[in-house]
């Protein structure tokens, strides 16, 4: 029994002390894509990094890094970002790179989004025929966008038909798959869900619904343990030629999901 | 129903070819769930013998506080030893948070209170029937203790599996503090909340399907070394 123990204990430290890791905070969408399992392997082989991902919204993304929980975060909602950095939690932003939010519902489309003008008109088409629609409801970059759409709208809410989840982009993508309901939900998490059952694309193109990724490292002076030459390393490598072909090249079912616009470093 | 059929076709597949990641993220459940049982039973025995053998001011309390927080949800305890472990909180500098050794903690406090209070039930029982002769005996209380615990041993393995099953099959608390982090803390019941949100029914129901067998598994082969269930043995 004791020598079990001491096995576990080892295999515990073990675990622990590994080569070079860095924690990065990411989007549930930037994962549920599928691309974090290709840039990853690659970041490994050509930085020797090691590169642990935390998987969660971008509210908490945040949180963590300001917490100093994580050496960087990888997140899309621009206001957050910039008061992340304003509030000396970050170095600096740097964008990556993009994707789109698109509109999902049922097949059938009983509010007729598809053939609206805009994405907010497409919203106040759901409002007025009260089909359900499901929010994320978690504080993530989706679900601010959502709200942004929402608050540019003339529609009023309320929740005979506005159902919040609070959950990740998958689980709430499920709970619309089982409400019949319509959801906000960006391109890549979408392309790689799996469970589309009975779900199409309904609404998309429109610029407002544009979505920026960007990588803050969160600051050492502020939190002294994080390894900012890590977080240096992977940005480099992030907005690098390798990371662009990837990134572009990045395809499910023939569509490209993330557009790589990183600019070379200005300093 | 489909779902669950492809799911058991996907379980037996991962099992019959022994899936590399499968393998892994089954073996650090084992390993963070059994070094949080061993833990937690060098805890919560020697207090269930305390609470039986000693009679003090608290001891009620102290027994209704324990099967209150048998109910403890994990998701809270999840939640303050995140806060605890934070960087940013009172032991943030041992950066403990987002490690295996993080998942054990909240386990621990999960069950401790769990196998404490099956203990302390069986413990007391036999109290009362070893009271008089161990009084009579002269026996200290750490020679009082070490009989109960010692005869006990059955039902001590009772609240043990009880601990084991709550520990192996919880995600909220683990979710949090552990991060599920892939080749780092993720565990079967990470994995299983992780693909189901990926919508990705099938491969989530098939991970569910080989938890529940390593469950069974280990309940199995516990039986069988204490050779439970076999006459005069015990």
């Amino acid at each position: 029994m004791i020598r079990l123990l001491v096995a576990m204990v080892f295999a515990c430290v073990g675990a622990v002390a590994q080569a070079e890791t860095m924690r990065l905070a990411v989007t549930t969408s930037f994962h549920n894509s599928g691309l974090s399992d290709v840039l990853l392997p690659a970041i490994e082989r050509d930085t020797g990094l090691e590169v642990q991902l935390l998987v969660v919204g971008t509210g908490q993304a945040i949180r963590l890094g300001e917490a100093g929980d994580v050496d960087a975060i990888l997140v899309h909602s621009r206001a957050a970002e910039d008061a992340f950095v304003a509030n000396g939690f970050g170095t600096h932003r740097r964008e990556i790179m993009y994707n789109d939010f698109v509109l999902v519902g049922p097949r059938e489309d009983p509010a007729g989004i598809s053939a609206s003008e805009s994405a907010v008109v497409a919203l106040e088409r759901i409002a007025s025929t009260r089909v359900p629609f499901v929010s994320r409801g978690d504080d993530s970059g989706t679900h601010k966008m959502e709200l942004s759409l929402w608050a540019a709208s003339d529609a009023s809410i309320d929740e005979g038909w506005y159902r919040e989840v609070g959950a990740g982009m998958g689980a709430a993508l499920n709970t619309a798959a089982g409400l019949g309901a319509y959801i906000l939900s960006d391109r890549a998490s979408w392309l790689n869900f799996g469970n589309k059952d009975g779900m199409e694309l309904l609404y998309s193109g429109d610029p407002v619904l544009f979505n920026q990724y960007a990588y803050l490292p969160v600051s050492a002076a502020r939190h002294a343990h994080v390894k900012a030459d890590a977080a240096a390393t992977l940005e480099d490598w992030l907005t690098s030629a390798t990371a662009q072909a990837l990134i572009d090249d990045y395809r499910i079912a023939g569509e490209q999901l993330f557009v790589f616009n990183a600019q070379p470093r200005d300093e | 129903m489909n779902d669950l059929w492809d799911g058991l076709v996907q379980a037996g597949w991962l099992v019959i070819t022994l899936d590399p990641e499968l393998v892994e993220i089954t073996l650090r459940s084992l390993q963070v769930t059994l070094t949080a049982l061993v833990i937690a039973c060098f805890i919560a025995f020697p207090v269930a013998a305390l609470l039986s053998v000693r009679r003090f001011r608290l001891r009620r309390l102290v027994i209704a506080v324990l099967n209150a927080l048998m109910g403890l949800p994990p998701v809270v305890v999840g939640l303050i030893v995140y806060v605890l472990l934070s960087r940013s909180g009172p032991f943030g500098v041992l950066g403990l948070l987002f490690t295996p050794t993080a998942m054990i903690i909240a386990q621990v406090i999960i069950i401790v209170p769990l196998i404490a209070s099956i203990a302390h039930q069986s413990l007391r029982d036999l109290w009362a029937q070893y009271h008089d002769l161990l009084i009579s005996m002269n026996a200290t209380q750490g020679q009082r203790i070490r009989a109960l615990l010692w005869d006990a041993r059955r039902a001590l393995l009772t609240a043990a599996l009880a601990g084991f099953g709550r520990a192996i099959g919880e995600v909220g608390a683990i979710m949090i503090v552990g991060g599920n982090i892939d080749n780092a803390t993720r565990v079967l019941t990470t994995a299983i909340a992780l693909e189901t949100g990926r919508g990705d029914f099938a491969l989530a129901l098939g991970l569910g399907f080989v938890l529940i067998g390593l469950a069974v598994a280990v309940n199995l082969a516990i039986h069988r070394l204490g050779r439970t269930e076999v006459e005069g043995r015990w």
